[in-house]
């Protein structure tokens, strides 16, 4: 009798294992948050791209914004940009893009080709903003506040989806 | 069109899977014959249509059909054919189908390789084998589908992620499946046994076998995915304690121990549950490792797309295959019941204490890694590193380099451990004299690499004792172990000295400007932009030379794949017996052309995978290993003996 307990060990062990990864499976935050969120955006100052000036983080304050990391180079970017397009002429919100990493003539064809949403365009050819937002490719898409907040983050592409269900509803909260 | 085909296999595959599972060990339960019969073309069939399947991914990939999501999302139209055909093991879809071929492949070996048993046990493994193959093709067909299609299909791909694109790449990951799935061999052997009620020395020197392959094909694995981290990662490290790397690992340890314990069972009525435990716990952690990897519970360079479907998925299958096979070894180990005794004075003794050696060094490694989790489970972040994982291991392994050569020394049945201690007193003195001489040689070791380069020194003069007094004409299996303990004395002289005696050097420098570093003077020559293949590269140019001889130009790369908007660093390294020389960019200072270059020198690290490699050949040999029926004659006598207590 005593030996049947001595076999049973090594399923107890198992089961326990077991419960502990099924816990964390479902507690475990895949979706790493930003740690800008609830943090002011960081400072930076770049040139435009087709309205040749220079604007800074202060510039978009007074309204809430959407920052949408671009490039030419990505397909991605290719495939979210109906709805950026969509988004942007809703009117809901302002759509800043940051073309990142690319070359100025690459980027105007590629927005001549598949038409421009956005409300003005930030170049960031060297990377230093995205560094600073903690962008580790595109797209990506910062929700910001009139205060100059980052309230959201979403990683990759935007899809009908998490805009409808997680960037509208927070951009009517901060609208009001 | 293809695609569509490839999806039909695949369903194919899957039916033909549940089959094989279910039919033969029906066929077992209710004694029929003909059902039982079906096992070993069942898993022809199984094979033939996965490895097809698997060529279509292929072929996809190198036809460039965008409209499959899977190839548009690892290849582009600029990546260069050889990669293209390993982009489809590249990413999650096509590895884990690459996975379920590799098991198939498996299982018809094990159904041509099978004649020595009989029909009743050949059908419950090849059944047992066919539940693993079809929870990991429902797997494939429901939780990665590497044939998914995306309508309408974009113009170019994403591309491979450039730290893929890399010969290492192309065979680390088959040979480390291979591996894996091997262990799904002696697994399905201890179930069936388990369901059976009942293993015998035949079967467990079959099983053996292909444990031993196995074992050699994931030591294979681990030695590539070291020196592919080594060479391409930039950083010049050969062993992170990443948690994939430990999910390799893991297994690794059990079916170490596993093999050893064998060696006593298969030539014993004795440790018949032990050898069982071991199996089950070996492929249990191939599992959990695929979990880990799969599921995003943890972060890591070889962590996939997360998605937590996957993760359930795999669980699941874990929570069937290994709660079940522990359940069935709760019911039925009592049965198994080892019969012979075993002296404490003998071979058999020491293997058990091997075996529970690389056990706790399983479970202690597997705790540091699940320790993050555990803590993330209360909401808190913790990692474990290298301090951890390399005291412990370093503590573990003392005993282990101690007691290997006694083990060896010792007779089976019945010897006398002092004899032994006596016949191994002199090679403690001779490794304490080289270790001495080492000491000076290279200058002072610290205690960790003085206590690694003793181990070496014990194994090897002690090994090398054992070779030369061996008696009569040494079969395969002595070989085999030698080679393989040897392994361990080259891999242990050769880490203690890359970890402890290595040089690093981040150095700023200008175009002309010589700097010396251990002895060798390495001479920057400037950066120029070059542009290969699929990526553009700043090439450096560093001529390394000692006392005014030239010995080798060295171009370390910093790549840049367009594509995947990825930097890489590319390190040049100039190997040596003795030593690497490892080059590798920085950063780019100013304007004038001054880089951060990194220089390393790294004594004996070619030694470390050598050794390795030394401990696959003893596997490979140890496999030709044939017992003549006189020494199996003579060991059932020399048994039967000591039951009926006649000695």
């Amino acid at each position: 009798m005593k030996k049947i307990w001595v076999a049973l060990i090594p399923l107890a062990v198992f089961i326990i294992l077991v419960a502990l990864l099924f816990v964390n499976l479902s507690t475990h935050n895949e979706v790493l948050p930003s740690p800008l969120i609830g943090k002011p955006i960081p400072a930076f100052e770049h040139q435009t791209l087709y309205s040749n000036q220079t604007i800074t983080h202060e510039d978009f304050k007074g309204e809430p914004w959407l920052l949408n990391v671009f490039g030419s180079w990505c397909p991605s970017c290719q495939y979210e940009h109906p709805l950026v397009t969509a988004l942007a002429n809703s009117g809901r919100i302002k759509v800043i893009g940051l073309n990142w990493k690319d070359e100025a003539s690459d980027a105007d064809q590629w927005l001549k080709r598949w038409g421009n949403p956005y409300h003005e365009i930030l170049v960031d050819y060297e990377g230093d903003t995205a560094i600073n937002l903690g962008v580790y490719g595109a797209p990506e898409t910062f929700l910001i506040d009139a205060t100059g907040t980052i309230v959201y983050k979403i990683s990759g592409v935007l899809t009908q989806k998490n805009i409808s269900q997680e960037l509208l509803p927070l951009i009517d909260k901060i609208s009001l | 069109m293809i695609a569509s085909i490839g999806q039909f296999l695949l369903i194919l595959s899957l039916v033909t899977a549940v089959v094989l599972m279910l039919v033969p060990m029906t066929g077992y339960f209710q004694n029929n014959e003909r059902m039982m019969r079906t096992a070993r073309p069942l898993s022809y069939l199984l094979f033939t249509l996965t490895l097809t399947t698997f060529l279509l991914l292929v072929s996809l990939f190198v036809l460039q059909d965008f409209s499959v999501t899977y190839v548009w999302q690892h290849s582009s139209l600029a990546l260069p054919l050889r990669y293209r055909i390993t982009a489809t093991w590249g990413a999650h879809e096509g590895s884990v189908l690459m996975w379920v071929t590799v098991q198939a492949l498996w299982i018809a070996a094990v159904a041509r390789y099978s004649r020595s048993l009989s029909l009743s046990q050949v059908s419950r493994v090849l059944s047992v084998l066919g539940v693993i193959a079809t929870g990991f093709l429902a797997f494939v067909l429901f939780a990665s589908n590497p044939f998914e299609i995306t309508n309408p299909a974009p113009l170019d791909g994403r591309d491979l992620n450039p730290l893929l694109q890399d010969f290492g790449m192309i065979i680390h990951p088959p040979m480390l499946y291979f591996g894996y799935v091997g262990l799904s061999v002696a697994f399905s052997l201890a179930v069936a046994a388990l369901i059976g009620g009942q293993i015998d020395e035949k079967w467990i020197r079959w099983s053996r076998r292909w444990t031993n392959l196995a074992w050699a094909f994931l030591t294979v694995g681990i030695i590539l995915g070291s020196w592919w981290a080594y060479y391409e990662l930039g950083w010049g490290g050969w062993w992170f304690w990443d948690p994939v790397e430990n999910a390799s690992f893991l297994p690794w340890l059990a079916a170490t121990a596993l093999i050893h314990v064998q060696a006593v069972s298969e030539r014993k009525n004795a440790f018949r549950g032990w050898t069982v435990l071991l199996a089950i716990i070996a492929f249990s952690l191939c599992v959990l490792g695929t979990f880990l990897v799969r599921s995003g519970s943890i972060t890591s360079v070889h962590s996939f797309a997360a998605d937590p479907f996957r993760g359930i998925f795999i669980l699941v299958l874990l929570a069937i295959y290994a709660g079940g096979a522990l359940t069935l070894y709760a019911l039925r180990v009592n049965q198994l019941r080892s019969r012979d005794n075993i002296n404490l004075e003998s071979r058999e003794t020491m293997l058990l204490a091997n075996s529970l050696i690389f056990i706790t060094s399983t479970f202690t490694i597997l705790l540091g890694t699940l320790f993050p989790m555990i803590f993330d489970a209360m909401g808190k972040k913790i990692s474990v590193g290298e301090p951890y994982f390399g005291l412990m291991f370093f503590l573990l392994m003392i005993p282990m380099a101690v007691l290997m050569p006694l083990g060896a020394q010792l007779k089976w049945h019945k010897d006398q451990m002092s004899t032994a201690i006596k016949a191994l007193t002199p090679h403690f003195f001779i490794a304490a004299a080289l270790t001495t001489a080492a000491y000076f040689f290279f200058d002072t070791l610290n205690l960790r690499a003085t206590a690694g380069v003793f181990g070496g020194f014990w194994i090897a003069s002690t090994s090398v004792a054992q070779i030369i007094k061996f008696p009569g004409k040494p079969n395969a299996g002595f070989v085999g172990m030698s080679v393989a303990h040897l392994g361990v004395a080259v891999f242990l002289f050769g880490m203690s000295m890359t970890e402890h005696k290595d040089i690093e050097k981040d150095i700023l420098m200008q175009p002309g400007q010589t700097s010396t570093v251990g002895g060798y003077d390495f001479t920057f020559n400037g950066v120029t932009q070059v542009s290969i293949e699929n990526y553009q590269a700043q090439q450096g140019s560093i001529q390394v030379s000692k006392n005014g001889h030239d010995i080798v130009e060295l171009n370390p790369q910093k790549r840049f794949y367009p594509k995947q908007q990825q930097p890489m660093t590319e390190a040049d390294i100039h190997p040596g017996l003795t030593k690497d020389i490892y080059v590798s960019l920085g950063e780019q200072i100013n304007q004038e052309g001054d880089w951060a270059v990194r220089i390393y020198l790294k004594p004996f690290i070619r030694w470390m995978w050598f050794g390795g490699l030394m401990m696959m050949a003893g596997a490979v040999i140890a496999l030709f290993n044939r017992r003549n029926k006189r020494q199996e004659r003579q060991q059932v006598d020399h048994v039967m003996k000591e039951r009926l207590g006649i000695s």
